[in-house]
């Protein structure tokens, strides 16, 4: 998610730098060892083509604002979330870059919120909904969860970082602020990614047997 | 579901939300973000960003245009790759049987 460039105090700003790091440069590594093989490598470019079109939409949402969805569902499911870290911090770059939106001094935090913690806790419900039902729907239980952890943390990133007043209520009161602009407003958004990560799935599915070994193997 | 009705789902999600930005034509319909800042600086007003961006689209337009160009590239890979594994499934699998066995043949 995006915190808009210098909307973040430096020392906040620095803080989730150092979380966001390991994260990709481990995602880095990985998708270079994923080029090897053609198959991979051919899911891997529709994983990052689904984040690239789906975080340049915007899409209007029920509150009367319009946000972007993620994209990072496909990923996760596919390569898991360390490499979906990866791949979002260049999306997320390409945007601070070109775009004005999010920020090089936010990318950190972003990086954290949209390829780091919403990812990992996406995966989580994948492997725990997986085994009891099927891959369809666990594709869009996990772009869902992914995609609306991913504004909440937004949403406590910003919160801790500015409390209405000082001590855990002042956090709270503004998490409660900042979740009711963000995460009210990626109910639906999250919906309709879910679906469409789950219809590309569908799509794989029929199309290759390798691709169902592929989603057996872990992040 | 099958994979149609997730599509169909997802896409027709979108365009009731996109048709109720025509109805609900009295709200600003503007951006999360900008609203986050306006969050930012009501709970505290004191504050100014302390980095700006290194570049900013020089308008509206070209913004819209570097954002198409994002989702562009993303979907041609997308198209292409899908399409690949549509089309290619049996020759690739071939390939891959006559190499295992040149290679198992080997030992």
């Amino acid at each position: 998610m995006h915190i808009m460039e210098g909307f973040l105090p430096v020392e906040w700003a620095a803080a989730w730098y150092i979380v966001a790091a390991p994260f990709v440069i481990y995602g880095a590594y990985k998708t270079a060892k994923l080029m090897d093989g053609s198959r991979t490598k051919a899911l891997l470019a529709v994983s990052a083509g689904f984040i690239f079109v789906l975080s340049a939409l915007k899409m209007p949402s029920v509150t009367g604002s319009t946000s972007h969805p993620t994209g990072t569902g496909l990923a996760v499911v596919l390569f898991g979330p360390v490499v979906t870290s990866f791949l979002s911090a260049v999306v997320l770059l390409y945007q601070s870059l070109l775009l004005a939106h999010g920020g090089i001094t936010t990318l950190g935090a972003n990086v954290a919120s949209m390829g780091v913690i919403g990812p990992f806790i996406g995966y989580g419900a994948y492997r725990l909904v997986r085994p009891r039902t099927d891959l369809q729907k666990s594709t869009f239980v996990a772009t869902v969860v992914t995609n609306w952890t991913t504004y909440v943390v937004t949403s406590l990133q910003l919160a801790v970082a500015f409390p209405s007043e000082a001590g855990l209520s002042g956090v709270v009161a503004s998490a409660s602020k900042f979740m009711g602009i963000f995460a009210v407003t990626q109910i639906p958004i999250g919906i309709v990614e879910g679906a469409l990560a789950a219809a590309i799935i569908g799509y794989l599915l029929k199309a290759k047997e390798s691709v169902r070994k592929r989603v057996g193997v872990p992040a | 579901m099958k994979g149609r009705g997730y599509a169909a789902l997802g896409i027709g999600l979108l365009a009731v939300l996109v048709v109720g930005s025509f109805v609900m034509s009295s709200a600003a319909w503007g951006g999360a973000d900008g609203q986050a800042e306006e969050g930012i600086l009501e709970v505290s007003p004191d504050y100014e960003p302390w980095f700006n961006p290194v570049w900013t689209p020089p308008s509206g337009e070209i913004e819209s245009l570097l954002f198409s160009l994002q989702a562009a590239v993303g979907g041609l890979a997308m198209g292409y790759y899908l399409g690949r594994f549509r089309f290619r499934s049996s020759e690739s699998d071939t390939e891959a049987e006559t190499r295992s066995t040149d290679a198992s043949s080997q030992t």
